[in-house]
């Protein structure tokens, strides 16, 4: 197969994306236009009289028909405009950017924590089917699908921090007594790690630690079951006997050949999960007072603010869908036989 | 029929899981049905004399800030969780099921419309979408359901696609097309059945989820009207008194909550097992 | 570089330009004595109070970056708690003022040496583009300035650098205490003008980001929705070198954590928590609570007249007796306030403002009214509550809501978002019974009329409307407090709020302000913001 074929591919994929990208932009947009409270009262601030909020009406632009109002909308879109915040008097672009490196390193962390420890359960319960190696690890992962975060997330702050002392106090990316590091990546932990602040990445390491166990806890179950499923998959295969029979050891065939043939199911898994952390982490986000893009947008709706609420889902499903994306290539990049038959 | 119950007892007895799974969705339906008759206090009556009481003999689950009777509460919100989780279920089974199936058996335009909307729905952050539907429908139980059940639709538009795709050409579907049964009745009478069993399980490893997601948006206070007892509501009050000592207001109802999701989850993977073992994954 | 050493270098530095590459703020978090670390629920979203959709938690850095021309005195209340005193002004920025014989225009000496962050001198006529600024912007400013009769640019002259001139529209009570409210502040106009275009002639998008003014502390760092950092301004000349040099205002959304936090000594002083923690906290003996009772605020059930049986005074009275005043203040309000029923009588003694309403809870009296009014068998009403005050309105609904249930009424409790809570309970006024929290910057009670009580205005949410109110408030408004006519006429519109009760006052909150015992010179202001300037730090 050669390259320009997986460009067409690549390209399809994308294009197959529009349609979805346009609908969210119209659910959004009506769904945002639905949200109770008037923006102009809350601009125009207290002690505001009819003309001033009719004044900002119209600065706003909220005095024009919906369909009016959407292709502004859409003109703005076009041109990479976000809009301003109507609560924090912010460009919505400049506010996501801010809090994205936030939301995207807790999420990163999560699964990191949920891969390393849902692959090698699900790697325990598939070596071992049925027997009470398997029941255990079913019963944990369940258990931690069955968390609710914003519960276990008090809790853990409740014990680690106020009774044992042990957790930084609950309050974002950084303890009180430290400043951010000079931004490269925005994600804390590198950007200690480019400074050579070893004090300073392990602060913003503690400080992402219950968070990022909260939220991947929660991811353990996908990921876990589908490592089961596709080793168990594997493991029965003929080839996998064959390399039994010719006497390999255990864990080479275990590792070498079982794993890596089920890494592709568990690939597409991991995307699923990924983008749907980063949709669940809001609650995660609200408890841990952790400022990323989720807990804006908690903020954002609680206020009516419209346009950070679609401003942020807008960004949220592109993301999803760039992730899709690259899940799709990195596809096409391993397994041969993707391309040939599309 | 005798092969299913041989399998149901050879799945309970070879999973105790299963069975304890089992035995704790029987409590909470029967806490759900009976709970408001069996409660020691009224749920919604406040008592100047015992606010903020630790658990005790009288008050196992200890009293709230108005002196209402957590235990009480906790039973009662039972019935509400449950009802909102098992209505939104349902509906996005019903709806889900439809669409899914129409377009997996009639292709074309109308598989690629029912594709659209699940992949519209799907690439939304689910809970945000929950929530700006429940902030703006309003904020009230049914709209909670109404949100919940959206969310979920596209799983079931999914599974029954795939489910009435495979069979759309089997043998059996063939034969009834030759005795002249028409589309509609064909998809409805002879594959739809069929996309059952595989459905049920999603139905109960949905079951779980959905009472999360109701419970976590009126964590963040949307949804439920007080006084009313809610599980998730209930957390996020008791949040507030978590430092200053009173951690039974958070414990319990956050703990009925674990206790109701974690029996779905076990329950939908023991149904998994039971209707076909080798799906198991 | 370790990073104890780093840290020494740097405090001994000081240097602002060095500030971008601090890593570490040079404070044990609460421990050292030159930084205050302060825990709040809401930051600012703007450094402009005079921009539109400035948030309330924005005030404070119109009060702690810049200068007003004069500020309040101070007092201390009888539990030590110190507060503004509104009946005494004090020069700020300037040094002295005086009132012209016929009374129409008030003139004001600049304080000689006083600069701008930047070193450039303040000026009158710096003044003069800030207060012409305020006035010309519309919205909050503007009404703010008129309220002090403060209405348009021409009202305003630079005499010279250091004279400016308020000409008055009318004589009235208002005008200088309203000059010492968070809004009139002094930009520093050259910055402000070279960052102005033709769209935007007030600098409102760079002011929005960036304060340019000379008050006692700078700015050090903004992280909108995570921290503000204050920095001293050791030029200051306007008033008393701050206490701390550096303060530290956090952002921590949920209130048990900035409880913990102050427990645990990482905070140095907590705001916002609910009336529960500054209970326990005071009881504990551990921390100081300040307390000062919000001047002209009441927590009050508003019914709304165009709900048809609030029509009726009769059922209005027999809502103020079915009130659980007793329970909702222990079990609501955790006793964090004055309790304003139980008053003796219909016709006020004093005009001393608030005082307790002459209601108390009486069912046999509440439903002899309401059969008397034809509502034997009672009515539903829903009872709304703003979601955001959830705290104590919550409590306060639920038992309100069950008292009434004895006379026969039934409400329903609806929870509103706090956004929409402004269009439904303001704008648009159609919440019938709700839950209110008013206070009045300015402590008199005609001022407390004229927002609550007139009609149409944005506070009157009951849609109440009395022709003797109209016109005693508008002949009071303005009224020195000593002249004769004002004290029968405010007895007289006290005595038509108790008898027609369209607002029931339960009682009259704290504003409570926990901090460490190491931390004195907290001062309560009716703004409600923390004034950083009169704060010291014992160092431990």
């Amino acid at each position: 197969m050669n390259g320009s074929t997986k460009i067409r591919i690549i390209a399809g994929r994308l294009m197959q994306a529009l349609p979805s990208v346009f609908g969210i932009i119209v659910v959004t947009f009506l769904l945002t236009r639905a949200l109770p409270g008037d923006p102009a009262v809350y601009f125009a601030g207290p002690a505001a009289d009819e003309k001033s909020i009719q004044q900002v009406r119209e600065s706003l632009g909220l005095d024009k028909s919906l369909p009016e109002q959407f292709l502004i909308y859409l003109g703005d879109l076009v041109q990479g405009d976000l809009g301003v915040s109507v609560s924090t008097g912010f460009p919505v672009a400049e506010e996501l950017w801010r809090r994205l490196p936030a939301s995207l390193e807790l999420t990163l962390l999560a699964l990191i924590f949920s891969i390393s420890v849902a692959i090698p359960l699900g790697i325990a319960a598939a070596t071992r089917p049925n027997t009470w190696v398997d029941q255990v690890c079913r019963l944990i992962v369940t258990a931690g699908v069955s968390l609710p975060v914003f519960f276990t997330g008090l809790f853990m702050v409740y014990i680690f921090y106020y009774i044992l002392g042990v957790a930084p106090s609950p309050l974002g990316r950084l303890d009180i007594i430290y400043l951010s590091p000079p931004p490269v990546t925005n994600f804390y932990t590198i950007d200690a790690l480019i400074a050579g602040d070893f004090e300073l990445f392990f602060a913003a390491l503690a400080q992402l630690a219950l968070p990022a166990i909260t939220l991947g806890t929660f991811t353990l179950a996908p990921l876990a079951r589908m490592t089961r499923g596709a080793m168990l998959q594997v493991l029965s295969s003929d080839f996998i006997r064959t390399a039994r029979a010719s006497g390999l050891r255990r864990s080479t065939v275990l590792y070498t050949y079982a794993f890596r043939n089920a890494l592709l199911p568990i690939l597409t898994t991991l995307g699923m999960v990924f983008s749907f952390m980063l949709g669940s982490n809001v609650l995660v986000e609200k408890v841990f007072a952790w400022p990323g893009i989720g807990s804006f947008a908690i903020e954002a709706l609680i206020v009516s603010d419209y346009v950070a609420v679609q401003g942020f889902v807008l960004a949220m499903a592109i993301l999803y869908v760039l992730l899709n994306l690259t899940i799709d290539i990195l596809y096409t990049l391993i397994d041969p036989r993707v391309g040939l038959d599309s | 029929m005798n092969e299913f119950f041989k399998h149901l007892r050879y799945v309970l007895t070879e999973n105790p899981v299963t069975l304890v799974a089992g035995t704790l969705f029987m409590m909470f339906v029967i806490l759900a049905v009976f709970g408001p008759l069996i409660v020691p206090y009224d749920p919604l009556a406040s008592n100047a004399s015992r606010t903020l009481q630790p658990p005790s003999w009288d008050h196992w689950f200890g009293t709230d800030q108005l002196g209402r009777d957590v235990f009480s509460r906790v039973l009662v919100a039972t019935r509400l969780d449950l009802a909102i989780a098992v209505s939104a279920v349902a509906i996005s089974f019903v709806l889900g099921s439809v669409l899914g199936s129409l377009a997996g058996f009639f292709g074309g335009w109308t598989d690629k419309l029912v594709g659209r909307l699940t992949d519209t729905i799907m690439a939304f952050p689910l809970f945000v979408l929950a929530m700006g539907i429940v902030a703006a429908m309003g904020n009230t139980v049914e709209n909670i359901v109404y949100a919940t059940a959206i969310i979920n639709l596209p799983f079931y538009a999914r599974v029954a696609r795939t489910e009435v795709n495979v069979r759309r050409n089997a043998d059996f579907v063939l034969a009834a097309r030759l005795a002249g049964n028409s589309s509609i009745r064909l998809l409805a009478t002879h594959i739809y059945p069929n996309t059952l069993p595989p459905m049920m399980v999603q139905v109960s490893l949905n079951m779980g989820w959905a009472i999360l997601n109701a419970a976590g948006l009126s964590f963040i206070g949307l949804g439920v009207r007080p006084p009313t007892a809610e599980w998730g509501i209930m957390v996020a009050e008791g949040a507030g008194y978590i430092v200053s000592g009173e951690w039974w207001l958070a414990l319990f109802p956050g703990a009925a909550l674990m206790l109701a999701v974690f029996c779905f989850n076990l329950l939908g993977d023991g149904l998994r097992d039971l209707i076909d073992p080798r799906r198991r994954t | 570089m370790r990073r104890r050493d780093f840290i020494k270098t740097m405090g001994v530095a000081a240097g602002a330009s060095a500030i971008p590459f601090l890593k570490f703020l040079p404070a044990e978090a609460a421990g050292r004595g030159d930084t205050l670390v302060v825990v709040t629920g809401n930051g600012p979203n703007s450094m402009d109070i005079q921009r539109k959709g400035t948030n309330r938690p924005s005030y404070q850095i119109a009060v702690n970056l810049y200068d007003r021309l004069v500020g309040y005195g101070t007092k201390t209340l009888e539990d030590g708690t110190m507060m503004y005193d509104y009946q005494t002004l004090e020069p700020e920025l300037a040094e002295s003022w005086e009132v012209a014989a016929d009374g129409m225009s008030i003139t004001f000496k600049i304080r000689k040496g006083a600069t701008f962050w930047d070193g450039m001198p303040i000026t009158a006529h710096d003044v003069k583009w800030s207060f012409d600024r305020a006035v010309s912007l519309g919205g909050f400013p503007t009404v703010q300035m008129k309220a002090g009769s403060l209405e348009k640019p021409e009202q305003f002259e630079a005499v010279d650098d250091s004279t400016f001139v308020i000409k008055l529209l009318r004589k009235s009570k208002l005008t200088l205490p309203d000059l010492g409210v968070p809004v009139p502040i002094i930009f520093n106009s050259k910055v402000a003008k070279a960052n102005a275009t033709a769209d935007d002639p007030w600098a409102t998008e760079y002011l929005h980001r960036t304060p340019a003014g000379g008050g006692a502390f700078m700015l050090e760092r903004w992280d909108p929705g995570q921290q503000t950092v204050y920095k001293r301004y050791d030029d200051w000349k306007n008033g008393d070198l701050p206490g701390v040099k550096r303060v530290i205002i956090r952002e921590v959304p949920s209130a048990s954590t900035r409880r913990a936090l102050l427990e645990r000594g990482d905070a140095d002083v907590s705001l916002d928590l609910p009336p529960k923690d500054f209970a326990e906290l005071k009881k504990s003996g551990k921390f100081t609570i300040n307390a000062a009772p919000i001047e002209n605020s009441l927590a009050a059930i508003g019914l709304n007249l165009t709900f048809e049986p609030f029509k009726k005074k009769e059922v209005r009275q027999a809502i103020a007796y079915s009130v659980p005043y007793d329970q909702i203040f222990k079990q609501a309000a955790f006793e964090r306030g004055i309790p304003m029923w139980g008053g003796k009588s219909f016709s006020p003694e004093t005009i001393e403002w608030p005082q307790p309403f002459p209601y108390d809870t009486d069912y046999d009296k509440a439903k002899a009214l309401l059969k008397e009014a034809g509502y034997a068998d009672g009515f539903e009403v829903p009872l709304s509550f703003n979601l955001g005050l959830a705290q104590w309105s919550e409590p306060m609904c639920l038992l309100l809501q069950e008292s009434l249930a004895k006379v026969g009424i039934k409400a329903t409790i609806d929870k509103i978002p706090g956004a929409n809570w402004r269009t439904a309970a303001l704008v648009e006024k159609k919440l019938p019974m709700h839950i209110k929290n008013f206070g009045g910057w300015l402590n008199y009670p005609d001022y407390y009329s004229f927002w609550v009580y007139q009609k149409g205005r944005l506070f009157n949410s009951m849609n109440y409307h009395n022709e003797e109110v109209e016109k005693i408030t508008d002949e009071t408004l303005h009224l020195e407090v000593d002249h004769p006519d004002y004290e029968p006429n405010i007895k007289k519109l006290l005595s038509i709020f108790f008898d027609e009760v369209p607002l029931i006052p339960v009682y009259q909150p704290y504003l409570d302000v926990a901090t460490q015992k190491s931390v004195t010179g907290y001062e309560y202001y009716f703004h409600r913001q923390l004034d950083c300037r009169s704060f010291k730090k014992a160092t431990a």
